[in-house]
This record gives structure tokens, C-alpha cells and sequence, in this order.
């Protein structure tokens, strides 16, 4: 599957890493809704690091629509609220 | 998998990208590119249509002149024999199977450059029906964008989403675009090909053996024009009978310069 870390790239991953960052994803969810900031960028902060860390770089000319895309390193809690408000990243 | 933010970020993303917007290239610019570069194409085969009928004319040009020579030693021809030149006679003849050949050549290469003109038309009128099609295509599209760009232009204020998006957007939309325009550009290759418009009309030169064949055969024919020349004179009208021996008393009479059959040089 491929994931993009927005304004760094994209990687590519085994699906044998979904259950671990399942996880991850899940926490930060958590402490998004519950607007846990620090836990909010521990989480994230982890998250990044494991799909850069699992994952394989794809090349910047690669045409490659992402199945999954997480925050960029020093998106804010509230930021990314807004992201995934009722309007989605679309407002209309 | 669960529905967390990543999930959820990729969902609202993929929404954004089926709408194919990008701010950094305007595929309305790509499009009416594509758009120029066809009309060039059909230009460039309206100059081979145009080319080809020029030579056509040309060559009917040389046809008409090479028969009227053609005609003028024929009857140089009979009016020698008619004065008892048969020396003068065959020269003449000689020189209208040389043209008579050269005539045969050029008729050859006019049905050819006839052929070519007529698949080129048809191929540049084909062409002329897919670039229009394509012009109405392209306002279509470019209306369709602009309105879309319009309405989204609300969202902008989500600078980092779009930028994000943008790269994968504006490469899927570039390669669209460059398919596009070569499947146009192929296409018209195509339709040249396979109307044979492109293939080389020549093939006109002979070699060492054909041509002395065709000196050899060129020497009977006047032999044979010959004959029937004499037989025509001989065995036929009356006139012709006459006409030989006021040639011959004419001759005998006055001095050979003045009723010596005049030949034009070649």
C-alpha cells in the first residue's frame, strides 16, 4: 500500500505493517478527539517515524495516487482537526 | 482496517484528486498546445496536396508540348517521304519515337502524381474532420475546468491540502494531456500511412538493357511506320501518287533548298 507523509513524499509498505500502525493511528485519534496535544505529537511523531522507517521511498516522478495519507511532522492538533472537520478538505 | 486519520485523510484526499485540479499548470494551456500543433500538422499536408497538384500541372504542361512535336515530325515525316527523302522521313520518325517515349514516361508519372494527389486530399480531409472535433472537445473540457476552478477556488483557503495533492494531480493530468496528444498526432501519421500518401512516387529510371530494348524496339517502330507511311503512299489515294511525283518534278526543277523539308533542332 502506498502512503504519503504530506510535504515529504511517499513510501510504499507491506501490508504485514498495517497492524502496527493501526495502532498508532488509533491512539492518535484518540487524542485528537480528546485535544491531547502532547500525546497528539508523540503519536504522530511515532507514526511518521514507523512508516518511514518500514516503508520504501518511491520516487518523486512516480504516478502513484496514495491509498493513505498522514499529517506533515509539525502539523498541529488543531490543524489537522480542521482537516478531517464535517467538510472534509472540501468545503461545499 | 479501522477508521482512523489516516483512513479518513486518504478518503477526503481521493475526493479531491477525482476533481483533477491543480494550481501550478493549467491543462487549458496543454490543450490548446495539442490543439496548435494539430493545426500545423494539417497544414504541412495541405502544402503536400498543393505541392502535388503543381507538379501534376507541370507535367500536363510538358505532355501537351511533347505531343505537339510529336505531331509536327509525323507530318514532316510524310510530307519527306511524299518529296522521296526517305532519309529525311526515317530522321523525322526517329525523333517522334524518342518523344513518343518520353510521352509514355510522363503519362506513367502523371497517373502516379494523380494517385498521390487524390489519397492526399482524402487524408487531409480526414485529418481536417479529427482536429475539428478535437477544437470542440477542447472547449468542452476547457469550460468544464474553468467552471470547477471556479467553484473550488472557495477551498483554496486550505493551502498545504492542495499543495499536497497537487503533485499527484497535476502529474496524472500532465500524462493525460501528453497520451492524448500523441494518440491525435499518431493518428494523423496513421491515416498518411494508410492512405499511402507518404510513399515515394518515383521509380522512374531505367537501366542500361531497358534502355537499349527500348532504342532497338524504338528503330522497328520506324520501320514500321515506314512501311505503312509507303504503303499508304503507294497502294492508297490517288493524291498521295501525285502528290510523290509533283514532289519529284518539284525537286528536279527547283533548286533542293527551298523545298527541302525543314526540321527543327531538338
Amino acid at each position: 500500500m502506498i502512503v504519503r507523509i504530506m510535504g515529504e513524499g511517499q513510501v510504499k509498505l507491506d501490508d504485514a505493517h498495517f497492524t502496527e500502525l493501526n495502532k498508532l493511528d488509533d491512539e492518535l485519534l484518540a487524542e485528537m478527539e480528546s485535544g491531547d496535544e502532547t500525546g497528539f505529537r508523540r503519536t504522530l511523531g511515532a507514526l511518521l517515524e514507523a512508516v518511514r522507517r518500514m516503508g520504501t521511498p518511491l520516487p518523486d516522478d512516480a504516478l502513484e495516487p496514495s491509498e493513505l495519507i498522514l499529517p506533515s511532522p509539525d502539523a498541529t492538533l488543531g490543524e489537522v482537526r480542521e482537516m478531517l472537520g464535517d467538510d472534509g478538505l472540501i468545503p461545499g | 482496517m479501522s477508521d482512523g486519520v489516516m483512513k479518513r485523510m486518504g478518503m477526503i484526499f481521493r475526493a479531491k484528486a477525482n476533481k483533477a485540479l491543480d494550481r501550478a499548470e493549467d491543462p487549458r494551456e496543454t490543450l490548446d498546445y495539442s490543439y496548435q500543433k494539430q493545426l500545423e500538422l494539417l497544414q504541412k499536408v495541405r502544402r503536400g496536396v498543393a505541392d502535388v497538384a503543381t507538379s501534376r500541372k507541370r507535367l500536363e504542361l510538358q505532355l501537351n508540348q511533347l505531343q505537339g512535336q510529336s505531331a509536327k515530325l509525323e507530318d514532316q515525316g510524310r510530307k519527306a517521304l511524299a518529296l522521296g527523302r526517305e532519309d529525311l522521313a526515317r530522321e523525322a520518325l526517329t525523333r517522334r519515337s524518342a518523344l513518343q517515349q518520353q510521352v509514355t514516361d510522363l503519362e506513367a508519372q502523371h497517373q502516379t502524381l494523380q494517385g498521390e494527389e487524390e489519397k492526399l486530399t482524402l487524408a487531409s480531409q480526414r485529418l481536417q474532420a479529427k482536429v475539428d472535433a478535437f477544437r470542440t472537445k477542447k472547449e468542452t473540457i476547457k469550460a468544464t475546468y474553468t467552471a470547477a476552478q471556479a467553484q473550488t477556488r472557495i477551498g483554496e483557503a486550505f493551502s498545504g491540502i492542495s499543495e499536497e495533492m497537487g503533485d499527484v494531480g497535476m502529474a496524472i493530468q500532465r500524462a493525460e494531456d501528453k497520451t492524448a496528444q500523441l494518440q491525435a498526432r499518431a493518428g494523423a501519421i496513421d491515416e498518411l500511412m494508410a492512405s499511402g500518401a507518404l510513399d515515394d512516387p518515383s521509380g522512374m529510371a531505367k537501366d542500361d538493357i531497358t534502355a537499349e530494348l527500348d532504342r532497338l524496339s524504338g528503330g522497328s517502330d520506324v520501320e514500321l511506320e515506314l512501311q505503312r507511311m509507303k504503303a499508304e503512299l503507294s497502294g492508297g489515294s490517288s493524291d498521295g501518287q501525285q502528290a510523290i511525283e509533283s514532289g519529284q518534278n518539284g525537286a528536279a526543277q527547283s533548286s533542293p533548298q527551298q523545298d527541302r523539308p525543314r526540321f527543327d533542332k531538338q
